[in-house]
């Protein structure tokens, strides 16, 4: 009615007569009031009909709040008015948690931070009562979207829970050695079958794709006790293969010397053998000849070797044969040429 | 005027009546109906639009979800007399919310029962293991890393009876006896956490300090050990070759010598006395040289002619 105030101006006052255009005027307005009135209708109808889900998402649709569908992405359709209504789950993106460790700054160079709270994280005891700081991360994808989206309140706490409840459970059956060590890709594997047990059995609808162990030390207090050890290893393997590399070097050496000795042995036998058969074969042709004239030719040798040997003498004697006891006489020995 | 207003007021009161008639039930939820406060229907679990009495009922939701519990981290003594902090976690879910409502109201007092539950359970579990019970889940023997490491520590030391999967299923398994009748079931009791605590903590890294120290300890003296131990092979082995060497270089040579002296004896034994005058005469050729001096009787051969009474 505000609207019709213009005419409370008029002069002359004529209640019916407002009256009467306040209802032709009235009509109208409702008239065009139904119009707005279903336009607007309409429009609010139009928003909440038409939801979109995005590539990486899947739409859960609820009506009245009973689950009916789940929608791939794309523009879609529903039942208007908070009839039905959509939630979307990001089923395709990959989720990350961090555990004894969090990203300060994700980057090329990322950076990473350790508060009070990851130390409780990473702090845990080893199969053999040691202690042990692990860091972790775990990658995850929500496989099921129906179960994360009703069947755990709190999915994301709940599987913090779990991934620090899976990795001690595997580091508390492992000791030191193989968690900072030789275990680690057992331990990795392991936590991970775990963590995914887990999330089956809570229908959490995870599906875990990765878990990967990051820095894995000792506490720091016993650090420098632990590089010992890696050192006094390094120092064992050093001494021994020096004595090995010494092995290696002495021994073919050694091997290559006997090999030569016997070989020369070989050589002096053969040696020895052809010069005997040389000489017998020597011996056997002259001693053929010989035996056909002994005497001449015994003769002949004879005197051709003193014939050939006594010029090279330096004193030559020659005694009668009857002459007795002179040769002490003579200094044979201290005589020079 | 007065009919739109009728009519105004007729769909109004008609609208008020059919919302405060309905309500829906979410996927994960469940609810009990209340009318002044007594509870008139017991748990709607399915999902959906439901019909109540308008004004006069009361919608109680709970929810129908894996719920957490996170106890406050402990201090607890085990068997063996070691102190250390427990922090454990449970999921539970209402499956009663009659008798959850009936009891507990709502969910806060249910943590709190739950805390007392729980952290007693386990409290009661551990005080009455040993610490490797909780730590360990399994027996298998630890890999080695360094052979060393065995000797250092003891491995049966490390064997558990039951091992922590089946304390926190005991646990599980008593404090399930207990929380039906709040209208609670526990899915899973597990230990998140166990830390020594910060006096013992200290002790147990002069421990490790002590064991890693023996640890290395024993590799340098083994490394010495082990390279003296092959330096004595090398000895051994050099004397070994070379022994070897000399006897089969010796063998070969008498071998040698062997047949060069059958050769020659097959030989000479044809003619001996030539044999004996040959090497005779070979000796002179041998011997003689200039700082010999030779004594010649002149009843040698060779002077045979210089003598006159022949």
């Amino acid at each position: 009615m505000a609207k019709n105030g213009g005419f409370g101006n008029e002069p002359d006052f004529d209640f019916n007569r407002v009256a009467g255009i306040g209802k032709k005027v009235g009509a109208s307005f409702l008239h065009r009031l139904r119009w707005v009135g279903l336009g607007l209708v309409l429009l609010l109808a139009g928003l909440t009909t038409y939801y979109q889900v995005e590539p990486e998402e899947a739409g859960l649709v609820l009506r009245f709040g009973r689950y009916v569908r789940t929608t791939a992405p794309g523009p879609h359709f529903m039942l208007p008015f908070g009839i039905e209504r959509v939630l979307k789950i990001p089923v395709e993106r990959q989720l990350k948690e961090e555990f004894g460790f969090h990203t300060t700054r994700a980057d090329v160079r990322s950076e990473y931070g350790r508060d009070e709270n990851d130390e409780r994280v990473s702090n845990m005891l080893t199969g053999d009562l040691n202690v042990a700081v692990v860091e972790w991360i775990v990658q995850y994808k929500i496989a099921d979207p129906y179960l994360y989206a009703f069947r755990v309140r709190n999915v994301q706490a709940t599987f913090r829970d779990m991934s620090e409840a899976a990795m001690r459970q595997v580091i508390g059956d492992h000791s030191v050695t193989e968690v900072l060590t030789v275990g680690r890709e057992t331990i990795q594997s392991k936590a991970r079958e775990r963590l995914q047990e887990l999330c089956d059995t809570y229908e959490t609808g995870i599906r875990v794709l990765q878990l990967v162990l990051q820095n894995v030390d000792p506490p720091e207090p016993v650090r420098p006790s632990f590089n010992e050890v890696n050192q006094a290893i390094q120092e064992r393997e050093r001494s021994i293969n020096e004595a090995w590399a010494e092995y290696s070097r002495v021994i073919p050496e050694a091997k290559g010397k006997a090999e030569q000795a016997i070989q020369s042995a070989e050589g002096y036998a053969t040696e020895r053998v052809n010069q005997a058969r040389g000489q017998a074969n020597r011996f056997l042709a002259l001693q053929t000849e010989y035996q056909k004239s002994p005497q001449v030719t015994r003769s002949r040798l004879y005197l051709e070797t003193l014939g050939a040997v006594l010029p090279k003498a330096g004193k030559r004697i020659v005694l009668d044969q009857d002459l007795k006891g002179l040769l002490p006489l003579l200094q044979l020995g201290s005589q020079e040429k | 005027m007065s009919r739109l207003f009728w009519s105004v007021t007729l769909v109004v009161a008609g609208l008020l009546l059919l919302f405060g008639s309905m309500f829906t039930v979410m996927e994960n939820e469940q609810v009990i109906v209340t009318r002044f406060g007594k509870i008139v229907r017991g748990p709607i679990g399915s999902p959906g639009l439901h019909w109540k009495q308008p004004f006069i009922d009361d919608v109680l939701r709970f929810d129908k979800r894996w719920l957490e519990w996170d106890g406050e981290p402990n201090q607890v003594p085990t068997r063996d007399k070691k102190y250390i902090w427990v922090d454990s976690y449970a999921r539970w879910r209402i499956t009663d919310p009659v008798r959850f409502y009936e009891r507990l109201r709502d969910e806060g007092p249910a943590q709190s029962r739950l805390d007392d539950i729980i952290d007693g359970e386990i409290r009661n579990t551990i005080a009455s293991h040993d610490l490797i019970e909780i730590v360990r889940s399994t027996s298998r023997e630890f890999e080695k890393g360094d052979e060393n490491e065995d000797r250092v520590v003891n491995p049966g030391d490390f064997k558990v009876e039951l091992g922590r999967d089946e304390l926190t299923r005991i646990v599980l398994h008593k404090a399930s006896d207990i929380t039906p009748e709040y209208g609670i079931e526990l899915a899973d009791v597990r230990i998140k956490r166990i830390n020594y605590v910060d006096s013992v903590q200290v002790k147990v890294f002069d421990r490790m300090i002590s064991e890693r120290k023996q640890i290395a300890e024993r590799s340098r003296s083994e490394g010495q050990g082990k390279s003296a131990e092959i330096r004595g092979k090398i000895e051994r082995e050099l004397k070994q070759i070379e022994s070897e060497a000399f006897r089969q270089a010796e063998e070969i040579r008498g071998r040698g010598d062997a047949e060069a002296a059958a050769i020659y004896a097959t030989a000479y034994n044809k003619d001996p006395d030539l044999y004996q005058f040959l090497k005779t005469l070979d000796t002179y050729k041998a011997t003689i040289d200039q700082n010999t001096s030779v004594v010649l009787s002149t009843d040698n051969e060779l002077f045979r002619y210089l003598r006159s009474d022949k």
